[in-house]
């Protein structure tokens, strides 16, 4: 019941209908239900998440049902005899993602101390500009780049080196191999794609450090590398060893880059510069011709994908949340 | 405090002459500019050859003319492709923006710390990280194998991937907002539900608009959704519920595979126009994002 | 209740001789009220009356549950999942903590100014016109908000800047927009938390003009930790202080002295009051 009158501008109410306090609105109805209706937006995150791992797995059931656990242990995949043994593929996303992460942490904590402790000003906003640009670029373009640039003008490089150590015991064990396409070139374009989102989580991670200790180590006459020794690593280790596992759960996940650079072979061989082939890749590059099993398998791939992303997410997740609430607390 | 005193201490030290730290210090200097150089070189380098190959596939056919029937001939346009992100896109959008925005609300405005709203929090950061390809392969199951391949599968596929980032950058706008100005406008008997859509999300409305233009960005780009859900076509499909489509991160994937230099060419082609729309996106939610930063400063 | 007399001197007419005259109605009628955050008792036994058209000041020193008493006023209280209150609020005879009764609209007779001036991010015009459109007003939204800002001391300062951003307006300025907004309302009350805490002194001595211009048309309750002011603007005083339980080791509010501002403040009844208002503590 509005108190505002037609007739006069604005003049105080008088409270003497305060008896109409009591009467019924109707207004409280429309509290209740935009509640529900954003606890039910919410709740489609869980409803969403519980259907992914449902209907997938339904739909693969019948691939694990024939191979039983040899689907994730036996290296056998001949779609043509109803085989599917996807260890290979299971060591290639491995093997792809841990090149990935060799070259790219040094890089993305080297970007993130600079960003946060060594750049003048005027330089931290493109720093930031460049890493979102980076980000930003479909994953099919780096492919795209890879495939056509990269892997073509790369491997002079690989025959080079294998030529030069493919020989030397444990060295040659790695560097060997001739392959454009291969393992190493899935994990330089991995690392290119990886490296603006371990650098900007990092670099939040960093940027928690308080000024005092900062301060404290300065003020003892410390060097400036002395300083992110004694102060900036110890305080964020625990935050930036969350960014590195979230970075290598996406590089993990990544398909279409890896799918045209990383040569489609089904192998599990150490040598780096040789191809390979890897969960994701497999699955993009087989899908359109599968038919029935072979269709059912591939999906069973999506489901193991899915697992461990979820597993590398919601550790990584807790170490930074634990890493989190630390900071605030201390 | 005092285990830092004691490190910084022993690295005092352990230096054994001033100039051995004064080299150290000179060689982690060079290490983490060196990284930003190494970062860069890439991205150069990228952007050069898309920018480089790909400008002289553009002209006005390219935006207009089908996909041609040969693939290794050259000729035809990528109209039906542009068209085709441009609409899958949109159709993603236009699922996640609300229920995204609706699930933010929720978090912020409604279960704050409560057990409910930790889960769904902590749940919509893991669904952040499940790969594209999984959410292609769960639309296909869910809708592809009743439906049919059509643009919008490829528009589910897409609106889950953009769900959760549109969930999380909204909270943290919506945090932003000052609690004075949810009481303010209860003090002067608004409903809660209408404290939120006059005052609240006026007030957040840049800074989501910023993190939903970021989402739309990261979803033209994706392919692996696509692939299995939206099929393929070479003419123009306007219809997003009625057969196959096709969009410009497919072209590229199907084309970049190709060894026809004309197939190759468009691809370049289609990589250009693909970055164009997405640089766009990023650096005009990059722009409005720093005018509410202004705006609130002042 | 018999009507008491008292001896009221209005601040304005000094040397005139005192009359007497009848009470004015009461608005509020509180009546042994606590309040409780979860298990802690915050303020308790508070009886006091708020008449109608006067400035009734609650001081005290810090965490004496003045605020919390007065978010009871317009149960801003509520917002707070924990809070908890017992006792009675009678509001022209209606307790306001009725089950029947819906928060929203008590807060549409009673209105809130707060501690830090919280203007909405839009334009002067439609911070004013905010809450007559959210009651569904469809007359003459112009008039409505010219009058509230005339009503504030603000309209010659902003009369042609209205659809400027009210976030670009002085703190002084944007208190007296809170203020503007509230009246546009047409409340009864008007509460006030803090409102110069904020402020500089002279932004602080427009507000309490502008206070005493208020009291005709309005009922003002104001919290205060400047006991100046207090003296300056109120007609009644209520003062708090907090005691300590001595079981659970918290402090709890308690209402210690409640008459009209002259007496509280040349010849206070209770001790603790003296003490206060002569500055020997707090």
């Amino acid at each position: 019941m509005s108190l505002l009158t037609q007739d006069h501008g604005v003049a105080p109410g008088n409270g003497g209908d305060a008896a109409s306090l009591l009467e019924p609105t109707s207004g409280r109805r429309g509290d209740a239900a935009f509640r529900f209706v954003a606890l039910a937006a919410g709740f489609t995150v869980l409803a969403i998440l519980g259907l992914i791992a449902f209907s997938t797995t339904k739909e693969a059931w019948p691939a694990f049902r024939d191979e039983g656990l040899g689907f994730i242990t036996s290296s056998t995949w001949i779609p043509a005899e109803d085989k599917f043994g996807a260890l290979a593929f299971i060591y290639g996303t491995v093997l792809s993602s841990l090149i990935a992460l060799v070259l790219a942490v040094p890089v993305s904590l080297g970007i993130a101390l600079y960003a946060n402790e060594a750049a003048p000003r005027r330089l931290r906003k493109p720093v930031v500009y460049v890493m979102d640009l980076l980000a930003a670029i479909p994953s099919v373009v780096y492919g795209l780049w890879g495939i056509i640039v990269l892997a073509p003008a790369i491997q002079p490089v690989y025959r080079a080196i294998n030529g030069a150590v493919g020989d030397v015991p444990v060295i040659g064990w790695f560097f060997n191999g001739e392959s454009g396409r291969s393992y190493m070139t899935a994990g330089i374009i991995l690392a290119i794609m990886i490296t603006p989102i371990v650098t900007s989580l990092s670099r939040e991670v960093i940027a928690t450090v308080p000024s005092a200790q900062r301060e404290a180590a300065y003020g003892m006459g410390a060097t400036r590398w002395e300083m992110i020794r004694a102060a900036v690593l110890p305080w964020s280790r625990g935050g930036i060893v969350g960014s590195v596992m979230l970075g290598l759960g996406r590089a993990m996940g990544e398909t279409i880059a890896v799918a045209l650079v990383i040569g489609s072979q089904a192998q599990i061989t150490t040598h780096l510069f040789e191809a390979g082939d890897s969960m994701a890749a497999v699955i993009v590059n087989q899908f359109g011709e599968a038919s029935g099993t072979h269709r059912a398998a591939l999906i069973g791939l999506g489901v193991v994908l899915f697992g461990v992303t979820i597993i590398v997410n919601v550790s990584a997740r807790s170490i930074v949340g634990r890493f989190d609430r630390r900071s605030r607390g201390a | 405090m005092d285990l830092m005193h004691d490190d910084v201490e022993r690295l005092l030290l352990e230096a054994t002459t001033s100039r051995s730290r004064k080299v150290k210090n000179r060689l982690a200097s060079i290490w983490m500019f060196g990284s930003l150089c190494v970062a860069v070189v890439p991205l150069a380098l990228v952007i050069g050859f898309v920018l480089f190959k790909g400008v002289g596939q553009l002209s006005l056919a390219w935006f207009t003319e089908d996909l041609p029937a040969v693939s290794r001939k050259a000729g035809g346009g990528m109209g039906p492709a542009i068209v085709g992100t441009i609409l899958i896109t949109l159709g993603a959008a236009l699922m996640a923006i609300p229920l995204g925005i609706l699930g933010a609300i929720y978090l912020h405005e409604y279960g704050g710390r409560g057990r409910f709203a930790r889960i769904v929090r902590f749940m919509a950061d893991v669904m952040t990280g499940v790969p594209s390809i999984v959410m292609g392969l769960f639309i296909y199951t869910v809708w592809t194998l009743a439906f049919g391949l059509n643009g919008f599968g490829g528009s589910l596929a897409l609106g889950c991937l953009m769900l959760p980032i549109i969930i999380r950058s909204t909270e943290e706008m919506l945090r932003l907002v000052p609690d004075e100005l949810r009481q303010g406008s209860y003090a002067l008997g608004n409903r809660k539900w209408r404290t939120i859509v006059t005052v609240v999300l006026p007030a957040a409305f840049g800074g989501i608009t910023s993190g939903v233009m970021i989402a739309i960005a990261r979803a033209a780009g994706e392919t692996a959704p696509l692939v299995f859900t939206i099929g393929a076509a070479r003419n123009l499909n306007l219809n997003i519920f009625d057969g196959p489509m096709t969009a410009l991160s497919v072209q590229i994937f199907g084309n970049a595979q190709t060894p026809f230099d004309a197939a190759q060419s468009r691809a370049w082609g289609a990589a250009l126009t693909l970055v164009g729309i997405v640089f766009l996106m990023t650096i005009l939610a990059r722009v409005v994002s720093s005018r509410v930063a202004r705006r609130h400063a002042a | 209740m018999s009507p008491e007399t008292i001896t009221q001197s209005s601040p304005a007419a000094s040397g005139a001789a005192p009359e007497e005259i009848l009470e004015p109605p009461v608005v509020f009628d509180v009546r042994d009220l606590d309040v409780y955050y979860g298990e802690f008792l915050a303020v308790r036994d508070v009886n006091l009356e708020v008449h109608q058209h006067e400035i009734t000041a609650f001081i005290g020193p810090s965490g004496c549950g003045k605020s919390t008493v007065l978010r009871c006023f317009d149960r801003m209280n509520d917002l707070i999942d924990t809070a908890r209150v017992e006792g009675q609020i009678l509001y022209h005879g209606v307790d306001l903590y009725d089950p029947r009764i819906d928060p929203v609209e008590v807060r549409k007779r009673i209105g809130m100014v707060f501690q830090k001036p919280n203007p909405f991010p839009k334009s002067i015009y439609d911070n004013i016109a905010f809450g007559p459109r959210l009651a569904g007003f469809k007359g003459n939204l112009d008039e409505v908000v010219e009058q509230a800002l005339r009503s504030a001391a603000l309209w010659d300062e902003v009369r042609d800047r209205l659809k400027k951003s009210a976030m670009g307006l002085s703190g002084g300025q944007q208190q007296r927009l809170c203020i503007a907004r509230a009246i546009a309302v047409q409340p009864e009350v008007i509460l006030m938390d803090e409102p110069c805490s904020a402020l500089d002194p002279i932004a602080t001595a427009r507000i309490e003009d502008l206070m005493q211009e208020l009291k005709s048309e309005y009922t003002i309750v104001i919290v205060t930790h400047n006991m100046q002011q207090a003296a300056r603007v109120s007609d009644r005083t209520a003062f708090f202080t907090t005691e300590v339980n001595s079981e659970s080791d918290t402090r709890t509010g308690v209402l210690v002295e409640y008459d009209s501002t002259d007496k509280i403040f040349s010849a206070p009844a209770d001790e603790r009051t003296e003490n206060y208002v002569t500055g020997r503590f707090g």
